[in-house]
């Protein structure tokens, strides 16, 4: 128990206001301003996780959302995420974390026998040793093992905004740079967004050498506040730059309050484009690479800095500092001005920058040069540090003395934050003086400014690793934390020949936990680099990629959750239906009945009885979904004919024809009904599910390659709803309503197409047929659905109308042999294949995939082609069998597309796509299906009513 | 996500666009042989830089638009009305 709050002091924190939370099993306390990291400093805990490979006690590293070792699980049950930085966690009254990857505790771990014998696994030992019989038999004990927190097992109970915006200028991070710049452009009037990933403003400054900034920052951050032109959005992290500078930012808008005060979204989602965008996003201070300086008590520099700057806690009462730069020395020198013992200073440099010197010398630290750590002492906290001296080569000898201390802080340099930069493509330079990748101006629609750039990060001297022969890096010297990378697992995949960073990178794991690298990339990959001879420009980065900190996935969700992720569409008549007793199903992208079950019915009964009544009365059938797009204009024919199989222009208005579509390729797109309004005004009619898609096809065609064509599309799906009164009685129905269309079988045959009244409301009547039956389409504005549906049953209560549903329908088409897209055609059906080779061959001028259906591979004799099968013994086949050949070949050659019960007929029938199967009509064949067979026999497609006279009534 | 010049509705992000692939592609006469057919339906130049394509604007006006688009890095110079193929290809 080494860190502690001290008495005076930290900028964030209120004294006055005690916060009660829970870690683990453990009730604390801490202040309002802590974060969950300083609040458990402040208690002295030290040890906060295990590690992810090896379970090794760690402490805290960082203090910001760069922080690779104090990873939480954060609440409980239905609210817990897994994973959170408990330096980024604001502390609240009644907050509930735990520590992930110990048990039972981190202070005492049962798997931290895995770090006895850590030697003897290292990078990629799990895949070479694991291997026999196969890697899948141990992955889950040992993906058990290691891990991190737990995902979540209940639905997210938080509901997440999303917002799209624009703004004159974005400012990404409000440090002093970022709040200059935003008081620089807010003064020129633009509108301005700052957002900070942090709750406060300010940056990392610390330590009384810095009263100046200090005071500068606060004075901007209370002027952009009161800036009706500035927003400043804090608790705000930008995940992602792309494409012509969309910019991706989470809001997190309540995490930091008591669960009781916690009201409306949880996260806002920000998809925000800005003309003007600065990146003001900082620097990552990077470790020292040394044995055993993953210790509890071994931290960053600017982590123990800001600490004590922002919440008075001091990581312990005798420190040490190890640095190869000057900024460093700011949190030692602060430390030691807060009264706390700083028992020496070592820096890798030759000299230091003489001011902080002299402040050192006063505060009476000892200071030596050329010198590095070459051991941290200690198991569950360090005690000591042992120290080496920088001699030639990049070796480091061991002095043989080691300083006693409780806390040691480090700073190999600094990394600036270059990932959105570098997410949008820029690139990046190696500067020697800063031994950092600093972003390389221009060519993007962003600029960077402050330690981004690489202002004021002083000159670095490199020590990448310490050990006796920079050769052979030690097993014991930490680069990545959270994955548990050592230097000697980088040398490994260098010499086992991963030597390119991305290579480096997936071997060992290096970055890729849930902190992406931001501590350890660039020393893993110098270490790389410094091992083949090759300086970091040479070896470079991995990809930055977003998301640049991990987001929930809810934020992304967002409202599309549940019901509104895919609405449902109902039907206009969806209330009548309902009422009848209709089960509903999602057929395309409508809600439907499948059928209308009586009480005690089963679904197949119901279907069976509708089927049955429609073919000896009159039905009901709701057919609004089918597609309706009106063709208009001059051209209006001759643009049809281009589209259709069949001609269109010989259609006299009052007629209607069944034609196809097809699509370049030659492959069918659609099929429907096509009515002439008048000459210059079609109706193209589809199946339900494609009128989005046929009306695009149409526009693509007019717009882009005949373009000269006077013709308009609309699509008008929505706005009719149509009513199918099929059955024998049909027209006996109808005549009971108030009607000003002459029904009359000579007046109006079968495919006539009629504009009129029924009952005063404006009708389009068809006389056409998917049942096979005597059969009207009625459609009417979309608003009288209910009032037609409710009159057509009335009418038809004396003649016993039936309402029936797709399933019926399914039945009398298949019964009739009637294609249904999707279920007998695929996308390789060609019209042939379907029977309707002759209306292609018979057209000699061009149409839209006619070229296509003359093509060899169209025209091969063994295509599948559609064939009705039976059943030796009557019953059903199933959809999806595969049809066989009676002898020894076990080839598929086909399979059964639809299968049905027949009422009319009294057996099942079925179709099916069979190799050359129009030729083979009569033949006996084998259906096969998940082990099983039927005999079956092939036969014409049209099981009832082979002539169709009883739809010409 | 792109952000892309209508020119009927000026910019608007990608996810309200459709690609429709490489311009101007000829459609040949009926008379063609069957290479030339097949070379119609499924070669394109696949160049790496600059692509001339179209793009629906599906979620917006419901116009098909020309776009010269860099193939390396996406980015999008020029939008306009999409010509009548074989005025885009004298063009």
């Amino acid at each position: 128990m080494t860190s502690l709050r001290l008495d005076a002091g930290g900028s964030m924190i209120d004294r006055a206001r005690p916060l009660q939370f829970r870690w683990g099993r453990t009730r604390l306390a801490g202040l309002a301003g802590d974060t969950l990291a300083s609040a458990l400093m402040a208690n002295g805990e030290s040890v906060f996780a295990r590690s992810f490979k090896y379970h090794r006690p760690r402490g805290l590293l960082a203090a910001g959302l760069e922080e690779p070792n104090a990873i939480v699980q954060w609440q409980e049950g239905r609210l817990t995420s897994p994973n959170l930085k408990a330096t980024t966690l604001e502390l609240h009254d009644g907050l509930i974390a735990a520590p992930v990857n110990a048990w039972p505790s981190p202070q005492f771990d049962l798997l931290a026998a895995n770090g006895w014998i850590k030697r003897f696994i290292p990078a990629a030992f799990y895949y070479k040793t694991f291997i026999w019989p196969h890697w899948h038999l141990f992955e889950p004990a040992i993906r058990r093992a290691a891990g991190l927190g737990l995902a979540p097992v209940h639905p997210d109970p938080d509901s997440y905004a999303q917002h799209v915006d624009q703004v004159d200028c974005l400012v990404v991070g409000a440090g002093l740079a970022g709040l200059q710049e935003a008081a620089s452009l807010a003064r020129q009037g633009k509108k301005v967004i700052l957002a900070e990933s942090d709750p406060w403003p300010g940056g990392a400054i610390f330590g009384p050498a810095h009263d100046t900034e200090r005071a500068q920052a606060n004075r901007l951050a209370a002027e952009l506040s009161a800036c009706p032109n500035v927003r400043v959005l804090l608790r705000t992290t930008v995940l992602a730059l792309q494409d012509d500078g969309l910019v991706t930012m989470l809001e997190r808008l309540t995490d930091h309050l008591p669960v009781a005060q916690r009201q409306g979204p949880r996260h806002r989602l920000w998809k925000l484009r800005a003309r003007d965008l600065v990146l003001a996003t900082g620097a990552h201070e990077r470790p020292l690479v040394f044995d055993g300086n993953d210790r509890p008590g071994v931290m960053l520099a600017s982590a123990a800095g800001q600490l004590l700057e922002r919440q008075a806690v001091s990581p312990g009462r005798r420190l040490v500092l190890a640095a190869n730069n000057d900024r460093a020395w700011d949190a030692a020198l602060a430390l030691a001005m807060a009264g706390l013992g700083v028992a020496g200073i070592m820096d890798a440099r030759t000299a230091a920058d003489p001011a902080r010197v002299a402040v050192a010398t006063v505060l009476g630290i000892r200071m030596e040069f050329e010198t590095v750590p070459w051991r941290a002492r200690g198991s569950r906290h360090i005690t000591a540090v042992e120290t080496a001296r920088i001699i030639a080569g990049g070796a480091a000898r061991p002095t043989g003395t080691a300083i006693a201390c409780d806390t040691l802080l480090m700073s190999g340099g600094y990394s600036p934050v270059v990932h959105l930069h570098g997410q949008a493509g820029g690139q990046l330079v190696w500067h020697d003086g800063v031994q950092a990748f600093l972003p390389v101006p221009g060519a993007l629609p962003c600029r960077m400014v402050g330690a981004a750039a690489g202002d004021g990060l002083g000159h670095v001297r490199p020590v990448w690793h310490i050990s006796a022969d920079p050769r052979r890096p030690s097993a014991k010297a930490f680069v990545d934390f959270q994955n548990d990378v050592t230097a000697a697992d980088v040398a490994l995949a260098r010499s086992e020949s991963f030597r390119a960073v991305e290579h480096l990178k997936r071997y060992t794991t290096l970055g890729m936990a849930t902190d992406q690298g931001k501590t350890s990339n660039i020393n893993g990959l110098a270490i790389m680099g410094g091992l083949a001879g090759l300086s970091p420009d040479t070896v470079g980065t991995t990809r930055f990629r977003p998301p640049y900190e991990p987001a929930p996935i809810g934020a992304f969700a967002g409202h599309r959750v549940g019901q509104l992720l895919r609405p449902v569409r109902r039907l206009p008549a969806h209330a009548a239906h309902a009422s009848l007793g209709a089960r509903f199903e999602e057929y395309g992208l409508w809600e439907r009945p499948s059928c209308y079950p009586k009480a005690g019915e089963t679904e197949a009964d119901a279907v069976f009885r509708e089927a049955a009544a429609v073919r000896a009365g009159v039905g009901l059938f709701d057919a609004s979904p089918l597609g309706k797009i009106e063709v208009k204009g001059p051209d209006a024919a001759n643009f049809l004919d281009r589209i259709y199989v069949g001609r269109v222009s010989t259609l006299r208005p009052g007629g209607c024809r069944y034609g196809l579509i097809l699509n370049e390729h030659g492959i069918i797109l659609d099929d429907g009904i096509v009515a002439r309004i008048a000459d210059d005004h079609f109706l193209v009619g589809t199946t339900s599910s494609n009128a989005r898609i046929v009306h695009q096809h149409l526009e693509e065609w007019l717009q882009c390659e005949w373009p000269q064509l006077l013709v308009a599309i609309a699509d008008v799906t929505q706005q009719w709803a149509v009513m199918n009164v099929a059955g024998p009685n049909a027209r006996r129905l109808l005549e009971g309503l108030a009607c000003d269309i002459d029904l009359d079988g000579a007046a109006f045959a079968h495919l006539g197409h009629r504009e009129g009244h029924v009952e005063g409301v404006p009708c389009r009547m068809q006389r056409v047929s998917y049942t096979g039956e005597l059969s009207f389409e009625l459609a009417v504005p979309s608003r009288f659905a209910l009032a037609l549906h409710a009159r057509l049953l009335a009418c038809g209560a004396d003649l016993g109308i039936v309402p029936f549903g797709i399933e019926a329908m399914m039945v009398l088409r298949t019964e009739k042999g009637f294609l249904h897209l999707g279920s007998d055609t695929d996308g390789t059906t060609f019209p042939d294949d379907v029977g309707f080779g002759a209306p292609v061959r018979l057209r000699k001028d061009d149409f839209i995939g006619r070229r296509s259906c003359l093509m060899p591979e169209a025209m091969r004799p063994d295509r599948r082609q559609l064939v009705g099968l039976q059943s030796v013994d009557g019953t059903l086949l199933p959809i999806g069998g595969h049809v066989l050949g009676k002898g020894q070949d076990r080839q598929s050659q086909g399979w059964v597309t639809s299968s049905v019960n027949s009422p009319a007929l009294g057996r099942a029938v079925a179709l099916a796509m069979v190799c050359a199967g129009r030729s083979r009509h009569g033949e006996e064949v084998v259906v096969w299906n998940r082990g099983g067979t039927q005999r079956a026999r092939i036969v014409s497609p049209v099981a009832f009513d082979p002539k169709g006279e009883r739809m010409h009534g | 996500m792109l952000e892309i010049n209508c020119p009927w509705c000026g910019p608007r992000p990608e996810a309200e666009f459709r690609c429709g692939g490489e311009i101007p592609i000829i459609r040949p006469t009926p008379d063609c042989t069957d290479r030339e057919w097949a070379a119609y339906l499924h070669e394109r130049t696949n160049p790496k830089g600059m692509h001339r394509e179209r793009w629906l604007h599906v979620l917006g006006c419901g116009m098909w638009i020309a776009a010269i688009r860099s193939t390396i890095n996406h980015h999008i110079t020029r939008t306009g009305p999409l010509a009548a193929p074989h005025d885009e290809a004298s063009s």
